[in-house]
């Protein structure tokens, strides 16, 4: 206690500008509380959610259509009621968010490492490979995501044995979304990259003799980041909504595993019939928690953006 | 956004350009898949036969009531125990304005049952088709045959010299997901003609002005669009989009009736929906049991079947529009056996013992393949099915997906486990049971048996149903089959669905029995 010792490394960063920044950012702590809530729940759905919804034998049918609490003909053990199939909603949310998460976060992961990585490249280098990658981005742009998603899914089922085919949905689903979402980071990035090479400290950098990558990585990258930070957290919605058409299609998960999107589209087919809460319950999730990426994400670029500092 | 303007502006213009045209009445109608071809051989499916029954037409076909009306012949009469002579209609013509002559009927005769054809069905028991005349054939049966006009109802007649012209003799190949000239474009000789077509998003006829007879609808333009999404459908009907649309939601039923502006037609339907088990594969495609076929014993077929409780599948998921069934057929279907038509009770527990006695006391996984934008609350029934066999402990894995891509696969047979609906097309239980219940063969029989059940005596008693003039000895031998059948647990039918048709209070047209939507009877009255 009386002894000074050096300041441990979370002191370090609890006391510097990224922490400082945003504990000073109300809307920054709250989004980032809820986000967590979801992620917790997410993760620990198995231990935390009342019932198993992925487990069929606990199912019963005879349950389905169960309004939630509040609304007459509930049932206590339903607090937000049940789908279509007798699946509780609250623990098909907390499971379906699991899929949803994983699959939002990986596939947005993914298109910004191919587009970012491109969109530097083209833009620093210029000339032929600059054209090549822009037009292939063009090419990229003309197929919607299902398309290529069904493609890379054709792919696998002819290369993969079929036990296995159950297996890769979930990979299918990231790659597909991943894949055809880089054009949009590269066409960003190389815009901001080709304002920014002009500029002061990256003719300093290479003057005095830095290597082209570093120069690339370590001091524009910081520097476009921004606008790919927004387009990530719009995009990880994007891709959840994606991946409930495509399981709608046969290409993702099965419909006895939903997801998020996939609880979201059974429950439009209810809206007229007043069984509104199947699709209103998980479609509030799915705003909580994109808002919530959302206001992160632009917080974040607030803060890495070294103009505001 | 910028592709969304532009698609408003053309619809917008084109929906200026059409309201100019003097007294033309178009009528729009969805449903919630497409046809999947303009090929009228490619796919024996009820909403691509409605489609296309507007475009061609068969020799003999089925009227308001469903009773056998001339089409394209004007009268047959059978010549000797296996020869039926029908005289063709004259003067009539193919859209493309070539005559419709006995060459025509030959021709669609061996397209049908040419490699790729889904019709082999109907064409199956011919053996050969005779020119008589330019404008008389025989059809010459391999047995005697006495239902044949009423079972030729959706074999659509061709033109010879179109299809040489176009390069497409044979019919594309659903199952190999091939395409031909023939796939996008037709030229029939019904009252409607294709104008445009753009597969999955919509598709243009237009009345037909020199069809050989009167034509009594009023409307002039048909534009037809799939609408997968049911809420989306009924958001287009209500909003006016629309004039028709079918399936009505089940949910939704009661909310379009309430509304001043628009009326649900719903009837029973004669389509049953069943599943069907691989019998056939020594080890099946899609399972964790190596070596072995569980779906060969009959227990454990029986096991699933008791482990389904479809009074709650029709109670919660049909919302009571279903007709729980034991039999391969509706009622109204000639041939149809009511003491049989008994289902085995739900049982769990029994279930379970008969799993256990044929040496799956764990269960065992199976994988499922379902369509999710056929039937009526298809992708949900399977779900139910899932959660229902996962209490005997049998894993599911369910696959469902849209028609496009299911079909393809299960009529190649590539499933173990699978949900298919059927409306005999002859209204006769013979049928069902040469497609659905005999062993597949290359005459066309078992087609549509995709798990190959197999049983001797019913393969013997199919041909003698279809020969058979005596309607009481025909009946037992019906009778017999469906019994054996039942008694094996040879498919798991499931129930009859309802059909509910949405549109608008001006729109009149006849709903038959086998969902099927002749443009021809529809008549819009204008608002006065």
């Amino acid at each position: 206690m009386t002894t000074v010792a050096a300041p441990s490394r979370f002191a370090v960063w609890w006391n510097g500008d990224i922490a400082y920044s945003f504990r000073h950012a109300p809307v920054a702590v709250v989004s980032a509380v809820v986000l967590v809530i979801f992620l917790g729940a997410a993760l620990f759905a198995p231990w935390v959610a009342p019932h198993n919804p992925f487990d069929l034998a606990t199912l019963n049918l005879l349950d389905a259509l169960t309004p939630p609490h509040g609304v007459e003909g509930a049932k206590p053990e339903y607090l937000l009621g049940t789908d279509d199939q007798g699946r509780d909603l609250l623990s098909a949310i907390m499971f379906g968010t699991r899929i949803s998460l994983l699959v939002g976060l990986a596939a947005v992961a993914l298109a910004v490492l191919i587009g970012v990585t491109l969109g530097l490249v083209s833009g620093y280098a210029g000339g032929r490979l600059d054209a090549f990658i822009m037009r292939a981005a063009d090419v990229q742009l003309s197929f919607p995501a299902i398309l290529i998603a069904l493609l890379i899914d054709g792919i696998l089922r002819a290369v993969l044995p079929r036990s296995a085919h159950g297996d890769v949905a979930l990979i299918v689903l990231v790659i597909a979304i991943g894949v055809s979402n880089w054009p949009q980071y590269a066409r960003t990035v190389r815009g901001s990259t080709l304002v920014e090479k002009s500029k002061e400290y990256v003719q300093a950098a290479r003057v005095i003799g830095v290597g082209t990558p570093s120069i690339v990585f370590r001091h524009l990258l910081p520097n476009v980041l921004g606008p790919v930070l927004v387009l990530a957290t719009i995009n990880i919605a994007t891709a959840i909504l994606v991946e409930a058409t495509l399981s709608f299609l046969g290409v993702g998960v099965p419909p006895t595993r939903p997801s998020l999107g996939t609880l979201i589209r059974i429950g439009q087919d209810y809206l007229f019939s007043g069984e509104w809460w199947i699709t209103i319950f998980p479609g509030a999730a799915l705003v909580i928690m994109v808002l919530a990426i959302n206001l992160l994400g632009d917080w974040l670029r607030d803060a890495l953006n070294p103009k505001l500092r | 956004m910028n592709i969304c303007t532009r698609l408003f502006t053309a619809a917008m213009l084109a929906a200026a350009l059409g309201a100019t045209a003097a007294g033309a009445v178009t009528f729009k109608f969805a449903d919630q898949g497409d046809a999947l071809s303009m090929d009228p051989h490619m796919l024996n499916e009820s909403l691509q036969l409605s489609i296309m029954g507007n475009v061609y037409e068969p020799l003999a076909g089925h009227g308001k009531q469903l009773e056998l009306v001339p089409v394209l012949a004007v009268s047959w009469k059978q010549t000797a125990p296996t020869v039926w002579r029908f005289n063709l209609r004259q003067n009539v013509k193919f859209h493309d304005g070539t005559p419709f002559t006995a060459d025509d009927v030959i021709f669609s005769f061996e397209r049908a049952k040419a490699e790729g054809s889904d019709m082999k069905t109907y064409v199956g028991p011919f053996k050969e088709v005779k020119k008589i005349d330019d404008h008389t054939v025989d059809i010459i049966t391999n047995e005697p045959f006495p239902i044949l006009p009423d079972t030729i109802g959706f074999w659509y007649m061709m033109s010879k010299s179109w299809c040489e012209k176009n390069n497409a003799t044979s019919p594309a190949d659903v199952r190999k997901g091939k395409e031909n000239p023939a796939t996008l474009r037709a030229n029939g000789t019904g009252p409607f003609m294709l104008k445009s077509r753009e597969p999955g998003v919509r598709t243009v006829f237009v009345v037909n002005p020199n069809y050989w007879t009167k034509i009594e609808s009023n409307i002039t333009e048909v534009v037809f669009t799939p609408i997968g999404n049911a809420a989306t459908r009924v958001a287009a009907l209500a909003s006016g989009e629309i004039d028709m649309m079918e399936p009505v939601p089940l949910q939704d039923i009661d909310k379009l009736k309430e509304n001043p502006t628009l009326k649900v037609l719903t009837g029973p339907e004669l389509r049953t929906i069943f599943l069907g088990m691989d019998q056939k594969r020594d080890e099946l495609l899609y399972s964790n049991i190596k070596g072995k076929n569980p779906f060969k014993d009959k227990r454990v077929r029986q096991a699933f079947y008791q482990a389904i409780d479809e009074n709650a599948i029709a109670k919660t998921v049909m919302r009571g529009a279903a007709t729980p069934t034991n039999l391969m057929v509706a009622p109204g279907i000639r041939g149809f056996a009511a003491d049989e038509n008994k289902r085995a009770p739900y049982d769990v527990a029994a279930a379970k013992k008969l799993l256990a006695e044929a040496g799956y006391p764990n269960g065992f996984e199976v994988g499922m393949n379902c369509p999710n934008d056929r039937y009526v609350n298809d992708a949900q029934i399977c779900q139910a099915v899932a959660a229902m066999l996962a209490k005997i402990d049998v894993k599911v894995n369910l696959v469902a997906e849209t028609k496009a891509t299911y079909f393809p696969k299960i009529l190649s047979r590539d499933t173990s486990f699978y949900l298919l609906g059927w409306t005999p097309a002859s209204y006769d239980s013979h049928n069902p049971i040469f497609a659905l219940l005999m062993t597949p063969g290359d005459k066309g029989q078992g087609q549509f048996n995709l798990g190959s059940y197999s049983n001797k005596r019913v393969d013997e008693l199919g041909p003698q149903i279809a020969s058979e003039l005596d309607a009481k000895k025909r009946d037992a031998m019906i009778h017999e089959v469906f019994k054996v059948h039942s008694d094996e647990f040879g498919h798991i039918p499931l129930h009859q669905q309802a059909l509910a048709w949405g549109m608008k209070k001006n729109v009149e047209l006849v709903q038959l029995a086998d969902n099927i939507n002749f443009l021809k009877w529809i008549v819009i009255k204008r608002p006065d």
